[in-house]
């Protein structure tokens, strides 16, 4: 296994975006939350434009619309204009602000606008929570996790001890979301999960217009989350420092277990040990089901699985997840990529990489352009990763297996559903058919040109001439 | 229809600030829209920044190296989201930046800028490399301009900043920062001529999605004109420096080009004439029009037998979706005026009466053409949002909508129709093919059987 972490002045085709793309999912994913982006126009509504493609729902999201005047003389009179109208047009619970490149570095104290705006204003319970996210200052990961973080440091509350326990996901899909919920209950589970945008973000149709659609992890949950009997969360490769559970650790003493995404045998397997033990629950014979089909399927499409040679990029917990779901079916990784952020992935993997016959080559910071090469270079036939990798298909004819947020050129990126044993296994044959489809188009063609020399000299040979 | 009733009196209005950018035609008030100001925070406009409006003009230059100097967010909401076409290199398709870190913040970015140019030129060789700048630049102050001439120098190609920090502005002043290159680019070289082609014409605001340029470009040559420069769809740097040959400009994104046309005007004393091929009535207009700018009897002639023959072709066919559309409403919201204004006459030709419009960045005098051409009891409103969209298409029982990609959700939460008006499209939708493809997608959202299954929110029950 090599790491190549090389200075890099320009990125070509990246496939990471910014931090405060990352914070909008945790918002989401609380009850009655309007989210106010604080910098120029531009950033609410491209994120917005993104979103509304991945999640085909109305994403609405203000701005603060910073033009030169508060650049120069700062944000205040924005942001509290935008709090003041956001909460005349939707009247929320929560008031999310996420701050941009633009605002954090005029130096804007926007946690002190805010408590200036709440004194200020007869605003009922009104709270808002505001997070530090410049795009320079990580990817869409780190802001998924870091706002996750202080939603909980500004609304839990000291509570009394209650048996439930705390589910923090990473950032999975809605359709994932209802799936550890189903798994829960299953197995009698009493919890919170957090951040909850699984009907925020993959909305059904109602009979009447919402404007802040129902849904999310309900505030009196969040307040009682720190008497929580233990807290899980999805992030193996997050830093302490931005992670909620250990907010919930460091602050009220809720012991923490951090467990992978839940995608791939051992994953969930590792994910309904550390349920059952925190719990004392027992993993139901339904459960016992599904990860004897997902034992059978793995039987089933190994062979063709063999065959394939993955290219994984992404945010790094779901590439850590994808690329032990490979490993575990045969699937040899040849590139595994971060656009940033992707330092823990090398030392995770390590162990995980032993019984490897080649190297693996782990990027903590890439672009397509750097997929695009080492594809062609080690053979890579299968790419795992988002939309943006159609440029692979279409450049480089290397087939896409669509997973992870934007998914813009097909339908269905928020109810793709690869987590737990049943998850797992429509996730794998999502890899395992583009294989076969792959090989059936390629095929034909192939072992002509490669065997066939003109055998049949003496006959006139038209090839493919029925098509 | 409710005709006289007032903005102020409009349920729909949440903010007090926004009541001046809406209102009813036939009401009081009618003359004072507000428009073309700063947008208010916490409003939820739909518009974008000052790097999207210039990247938006300058993206469907092909040969060009696009480089956003910034954190890498711009660049990646930005990654090949359009559809224009080229008819050459590819290269514009890709998305480079310097993604800025938080210490290139602190101690600067030109040196990684310097490297980016000399890396990329390298690698791609391009015509030209365009350097936008983005909100960070203008706050840490690098001197693009200073680090564009040197590595223009340094490595013999043009490298031009194009000064588009998002925060000086709104799209419009992006227009702008574009249209600025543009004038520099094409500026006459030493034995470069002015107006050089009496009978050739220039296309301004025409970005080629879906092959439009294309298209446009057939019509021309069956009528004996010829097409010099397109700003800017599948243009190359190349093609800019000749831009003050033709004899006169047809401007169609006015929003856009407008400005570049007025400047040429002002410094080449090229004419320039508003045009639009939205819609089968505005498209048989401008043929006309381009005609008798020339003022060529043998153009002339060759215009009218074009026409008549495209027309003779998508009749029979329109005909055919105007009885199924008539008696159908609909809502608009676009970026620019033009576009708004073109769909007023394509929707009448379908049978279809508007009944919101509304645009992102429409000026003073477009707004007040909207208001001769659409009915009493019309919303038009200037950089709405969501709420106010959504409240007044169930108010006025809408059945479709017509916007950009933001806009989607809005018209299917409530169980409406939607037509995709932007640059993301992968058909046409200017010309006589166009009127039919758009025709063709009227019908396809508002005529879908899905309908009869889904409640409409707000209004009455479909079929």
């Amino acid at each position: 296994m090599a790491d190549k972490t090389v200075y890099r002045s320009a990125t070509e085709n990246p496939f990471h975006i910014c931090m405060p793309l990352g914070g909008i999912m945790p918002f989401k994913g609380i009850e009655g939350c309007m989210i106010l982006v604080h910098g120029a126009q531009g950033c609410s509504t491209y994120m917005r434009r993104l979103l509304t493609e991945h999640y085909s729902e109305s994403l609405e999201i203000g701005s603060t619309c910073l033009n030169e005047k508060g650049t120069i003389y700062g944000g205040e009179k924005n942001l509290k204009q935008g709090l003041e109208n956001i909460r005349k047009v939707y009247n929320p619970k929560v008031i999310g602000v996420l701050t941009t490149c633009l605002s954090e570095t005029i130096g804007d104290d926007v946690e002190r606008f805010a408590e200036e705006y709440l004194a200020d204003n007869d605003c009922g319970d009104l709270k808002i929570v505001t997070v530090p996210t410049p795009g320079y200052g990580g990817t869409q990961a780190e802001g998924f996790y870091v706002t996750a973080r202080r939603i909980l440091a500004k609304l839990t509350q000291p509570a009394p001890k209650h048996e439930k326990i705390n589910l923090i996901v990473s950032h999975i899909t809605p359709a994932d979301i209802r799936e550890i919920k189903r798994i829960l209950d299953l197995m009698e589970v009493a919890y919170t999960l957090f951040p909850d945008y699984e009907e925020t973000l993959d909305g059904m149709y109602r009979d009447e217009y919402y404007k802040i659609v129902p849904g999310g992890t309900a505030l009196a949950e969040i307040e009682k989350m720190s008497g929580a009997a233990a807290t899980i969360e999805m992030g193996l490769t997050v830093d302490p420092e931005h992670s909620p559970g250990q907010l919930l650790l460091d602050q009220y003493e809720v012991p923490l277990h951090r467990v992978p995404i839940p995608v791939g045998i051992e994953n969930c397997d590792q994910f309904f040990r550390v349920v059952a033990k925190v719990t004392g629950k027992k993993i139901p014979e339904q459960i016992d089901k599904e990860r004897r089909r997902l034992l059978d399927a793995m039987i089933d499409s190994h062979k063709y699985n063999a065959e394939g040679r993955s290219a994984i990029y992404g945010e790094p917990e779901m590439v850590y997840a994808t690329t032990k779901l490979c490993l575990e079916n045969g699937i040899q990784p040849v590139v595994v990529a971060c656009g940033r952020g992707g330092n823990k992935l090398t030392a995770l993997l390590a162990a995980e990489m032993e019984d490897c016959l080649e190297d693996v080559l782990v990027l903590s910071e890439s672009d397509l352009a750097d997929i695009r090469g080492i594809s062609a270079m080690k053979n890579a036939n299968v790419a795992i990763g988002h939309s943006k990798g159609h440029y692979l298909t279409e450049k480089a004819g290397l087939p896409l297996v669509r997973m992870g947020l934007p998914i813009i050129d097909r339908v269905g990126g928020q109810r793709l559903l690869s987590v737990g044993y049943d998850g797992t296994i429509q996730f794998l044959d999502r890899i395992t058919n583009t294989l076969l489809e792959n090989k059936q188009r390629t095929y034909r063609t192939q072992m002509y040109e490669k065997y066939y020399k003109g055998q049949r000299k003496n006959i006139t040979l038209v090839k493919n001439s029925a098509n | 229809m409710k005709t006289n009733r007032l903005p102020q009196e409009a349920p729909k209005i949440f903010i007090e600030e926004r009541k001046r950018s809406v209102l009813v035609k036939g009401g009081d008030n009618a003359a004072a829209l507000n428009c073309d100001e700063d947008s208010l925070a916490g409003s939820v406009s739909q518009r974008a920044c000052v790097y999207c409006g210039a990247r938006v003009v300058l993206n469907p230059i092909t040969d060009a190296v696009h480089l956003v100097h910034g954190p890498v967010g711009c660049a990646s909401f930005t990654m090949d989201i359009r559809g224009s076409l080229s008819s050459g290199t590819e290269l514009y398709r890709n998305s480079f930046s310097t993604d800025l870190s938080e210490e290139d913040v602190i101690f600067g970015g030109e040196k990684k800028l310097a490297a980016a140019i000399d890396l990329l030129v390298a690698r791609h060789h391009p015509k030209v490399v365009f350097v936008y700048s983005t909100c960070i630049i203008g706050v840490i102050g690098d001197d693009l301009q200073a680090v564009c001439k040197a590595a223009s120098q340094r490595n013999n190609v043009d490298v031009i900043a194009v000064e588009s920090s998002g925060f000086m502005g709104n799209k419009a002043a992006g227009y702008r920062a574009a249209c600025n290159v543009l004038l520099k680019a094409m500026e006459p070289q030493d034995g470069s001529l002015v107006k050089s082609k009496p009978k050739a014409i220039n296309f301004f605001g025409e970005f080629n999605v879906a092959g439009e340029r294309w298209i446009v470009h057939n019509y021309l040559e069956q009528m004996g004109v010829e097409l010099n420069v397109v700003l800017t769809g599948d243009a190359r740097y190349e093609d800019l420096k000749r831009t003050t040959h033709a004899a006169l400009n047809i401007v169609q994104c006015a929003g856009s080009m407008n400005y570049l046309a007025n400047k040429m005007q002002e410094l080449y004393d090229i004419p320039f004439i508003q045009i639009s091929f939205v819609g089968v009535g505005d498209t048989v207009d401008t043929l006309r029009k381009i005609a008798e700018a020339l003022a060529d009897p043998d153009i002339t002639a060759k215009t009218e037998a074009l026409i008549e023959r495209e027309l003779a072709g998508i009749t029979p066919a329109l005909e055919q979706y105007r009885k199924r559309l008539t008696g159908k409403k609909a809502a608009v919201y676009v970026g620019g005026g033009f576009k708004a204004i073109s769909l007023i006459r394509q929707f009448k030709e379908l049978g279809i009466e508007i009944v919101v419009i509304g645009t992102q960045t429409g000026m003073k005098e477009e707004y007040q053409r909207m208001a001769t051409l659409v009915n009493d009891g019309t919303v038009i409103l200037d950089d709405t949002n969501p709420a106010e969209l959504t409240g007044f298409m169930m108010e006025l029982q809408a059945d479709l909508l017509v916007g950009g990609t933001k806009e989607r959700g809005i018209a299917y939460k409530i169980g409406r129709g939607f037509i995709d008006h932007n640059h993301a499209r992968q058909h046409a939708l200017i010309g006589f093919e166009g009127a039919i493809n758009f025709a063709k997608e009227v019908a396809d959202t508002i005529c879908s059987p899905v309908w009869k299954y889904i409640p409409q929110i707000g209004g009455e029950k479909h079929g």
